[in-house]
């Protein structure tokens, strides 16, 4: 391993922040009672739940605390929003080709129980359709589940717009909203659309791992999904992760306070990063809709090499990302979001994705783009696709030196500007 | 994050013998570009059939391209003859060994070679034999010689292997009927050893499981195992399966049938 740790990997998980540290280490050791108990060690506990429910509700612009409850991870939100469907006469679900596996795998499992689901296309930036989404709500629509952000290319869904159609179409539909990639990067504010419920994840907005929310508008029928005490008004039993609730509510404020500086500071070093790869390395294109993104992530395809030999590459440097090829997947499949929007195989395999934080640094991005090109020029080098490789080249050459009329921009397989 | 021994690492760090060579004498290709790697490596043979140089070119992973840069290593300076011997295992050796699900690189490895060695036979690259795996275009052929050459015996190293049923796993069934009757073979061959009790009791679990119980859970039933002793086999019929006046028919006719045809011994299901 290198020495250094050059960090471009904050869609996986984030650096706690030393606030959040700070603010949960008394729950660990002095104050370790059970809010749950009748006395007043643990009782008093109780008082600093709320505030962290407070925090958290103010970070996604929830009317009320009260609806908001504290889970295990954004998967235990997901699965909660989505297992606790309560209309038998209801069976129909409407989630999207590109949402995290915490809702798709619980989608298939519910087709086997009865269920019907409607998987939204995207297209080649990524995108949604509106039009056909709305025709596919119908009168035994239960649930449409969406992603604010896609945690892999950063692509936002008009979630709001689609929250509204919903409700116009059927207002019995509940619409839930994988909210983990979207929270701390972009404003929400749940109480002026008709969201009904959305999941966040601590450790993606520098809470630790353990922790998430879910948001349940006031009056949103859902039964439990994990049942036993009466924590959190009976909505989720199990004693509460005192530690990491705190923790989360620090973190949240922290996020409010930081969004500015992710819609300006962090989106202007991603900008520099993806300009300064596109500039300089004459094989990548940009993976998704470069306008509707959350402003720390960029998802980059090195055309004709592997993207975990990339990774490793990287990683020898101290760099820190992640690939959407079949070879880091586990299940010899590649990234199913790009295979949705029709990514070529030539170029799906060898994406990365960086994604920043409010902890990155000019010198990271620097660091980088100083090192990224030598790396992949070497990668070139090995490639069987020799061939394939120089016409990319001379094509990139012809459209840098023409104008966008020609060559690869022509060929619509190109991301300059 | 893979373990990856240090030799792998070597490798792919630095790979040796990158690279075209434009007189070759045999070109031999493996993989494509959708399944996520592909090889290429080209051979120079001297007229006492040495192979005096070899390189490679691949689109694929750490592990692919430590697998392509070792068999060069291993194949430089031999003859032809000993060269058509290496292994996909022999591969994996000079790596100090590759994590399970990355074995299918270093079977890549020795499908290019045997590609190679076809052309440089100037022999057409004979029948392709069935498609078994669509997603990746794995061949029943190329299965059948992993499972002998690897000892294999799950459908999982199957996969591990040759990748065949990773994706749309649609063929799984195809690879366990193909490696049953691998395994058949070698059972004929080999005197075959008597399975310990909790072999036994796992290995009819599995049964049970992926070729029984689904079944009967369509009707509202389902099924437990009980005992094992010698060749009888004590089940318990559950839910609807119990009440049914045919649970009888189902236990002989059904589940026994399954079980002695998985199994290839006469084995008895008794109701406990
Ligand atoms: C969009 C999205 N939803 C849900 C999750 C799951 O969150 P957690 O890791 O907290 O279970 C992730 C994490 O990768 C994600 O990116």
């Amino acid at each position: 391993m290198s020495e250094k740790t050059i960090y471009f990997d904050n869609n996986a998980t984030t650096r706690v922040c030393d606030e959040a540290v700070e603010a949960m280490l008394p729950f660990l050791t002095e104050k370790y009672g059970n809010p749950s108990s009748m006395h007043e060690f643990g009782g008093q506990v109780g008082s600093y739940i709320k505030k962290a429910r407070q925090q958290v509700a103010d970070l996604i612009g929830a009317a009320s605390p009260d609806e908001i409850i504290f889970t295990s991870c954004g998967t235990e939100s997901s699965n909660t929003a989505l297992r606790g469907l309560t209309n038998p006469h209801k069976k129909h679900i409407i989630t999207t080709k590109v949402e995290h596996p915490c809702v798709l795998n619980v989608t298939k499992q519910l087709e086997k129980k009865g269920y019907e689901t409607t998987y939204l296309n995207v297209n080649s930036e990524g995108e949604i359709e509106l039009e056909e989404f709305k025709n596919s709500i119908r009168p035994d629509t239960a649930i449409v589940a969406i992603m604010w952000a896609n945690n892999e290319t950063g692509v936002i869904f008009p979630v709001e717009k689609m929250a509204e159609i919903t409700k116009e179409k059927n207002p019995e539909t509940l619409f839930f909203v994988d909210g983990v990639q979207a929270a701390g990067k972009i404003p929400i504010n749940v109480k002026n659309t008709k969201i009904d419920m959305l999941g966040i994840s601590g450790h993606k907005i520098h809470a630790p791992k353990g922790v998430g929310a879910l948001y349940i508008r006031k009056g949103t029928p859902i039964t439990p999904f994990m049942l036993g005490g009466h924590q959190e008004r009976g909505k989720r039993a199990g004693t509460e992760n005192v530690p990491g609730i705190i923790a989360m509510g620090v973190a949240a404020e922290e996020a409010s306070n930081y969004l500015d500086d992710e819609a300006t500071r962090v989106k202007q070093l991603r900008d520099k990063l993806e300009k300064g790869i596109l500039e300089r390395i004459f094989n990548a294109r940009v993976n998704g809709s470069r306008i509707n993104r959350v402003p720390n992530t960029t998802n980059i395809s090195f055309e004709y090499i592997e993207g975990e030999l990339i990774l490793l590459h990287l990683s020898d440097l101290g760099i820190c990302a992640s690939s959407g090829s079949a070879c880091t997947s586990g299940n010899l499949e590649p990234s199913h979001v790009l295979r949705a929007m029709g990514v070529p195989f030539t170029a799906v395999h060898g994406s990365i994705r960086f994604s920043l934080s409010r902890y990155t640094t000019e010198e990271d991005v620097n660091y980088v783009l100083e090192k990224l090109p030598e790396v992949i020029n070497k990668l070139n080098t090995i490639s069987p696709f020799q061939k394939e490789l120089k016409e990319l080249k001379e094509m990139k050459r012809v459209c840098l030196s023409t104008g966008k009329e020609k060559g690869c921009c022509k060929s619509g397989n190109c991301h300059h500007n | 994050m893979w373990e990856y021994t240090d030799k792998v690492k070597e490798h792919y760090k630095n790979p040796k013998n990158v690279g075209a060579i434009e007189d070759a004498d045999a070109i031999g290709e493996a993989g494509s570009l959708s399944c996520g790697d592909a090889l290429k490596i080209y051979l120079k043979i001297d007229a006492d059939g040495i192979v005096t140089d070899a390189k490679f070119q691949t689109f694929g992973c750490g592990s692919a391209v430590a697998s392509a840069s070792a068999l060069m290593e291993i194949i430089i300076d031999k003859h032809i003859d000993e060269v058509a011997k290496v292994t996909n295992q022999d591969i994996a050796d000079a790596l100090g060994g590759l994590p399970a699900q990355k074995m299918h690189c270093s079977v890549m490895g020795k499908e290019a070679l045997e590609d190679a060695l076809a052309y440089y036979r100037g022999e057409s690259i004979e029948n392709k034999s069935r498609i078994v795996c669509q997603c990746f275009g794995v061949t029943e052929d190329l299965v059948r010689e992993v499972v002998q050459h690897n000892k294999l015996k799950t459908v999982k190293e199957i996969t591990n292997y040759t990748k065949a049923g990773g994706a749309c796993e649609k063929c799984k069934d195809d690879l366990q009927k193909i490696l049953d009757e691998e395994l058949q073979k070698q059972g004929e061959t080999s005197p075959k050893k008597p399975l310990t009790k909790t072999q036994m009791i796992v290995k009819v679990n599995n049964i049970l499981e992926n070729h029984i119980a689904e079944a009967l859970r369509q009707d509202g039933g389902d099924i437990e195992l009980i005992d094992i002793d010698g060749n009888n086999i004590y089940v318990s019929l559950q839910g609807a399966c119990k009440s049914c006046p045919s649970s009888n028919l189902t236990l002989k006719n059904f589940v026994e049938n399954v079980l002695r045809e998985h199994l290839g011994e006469e084995v008895n299901v008794i109701e406990a």
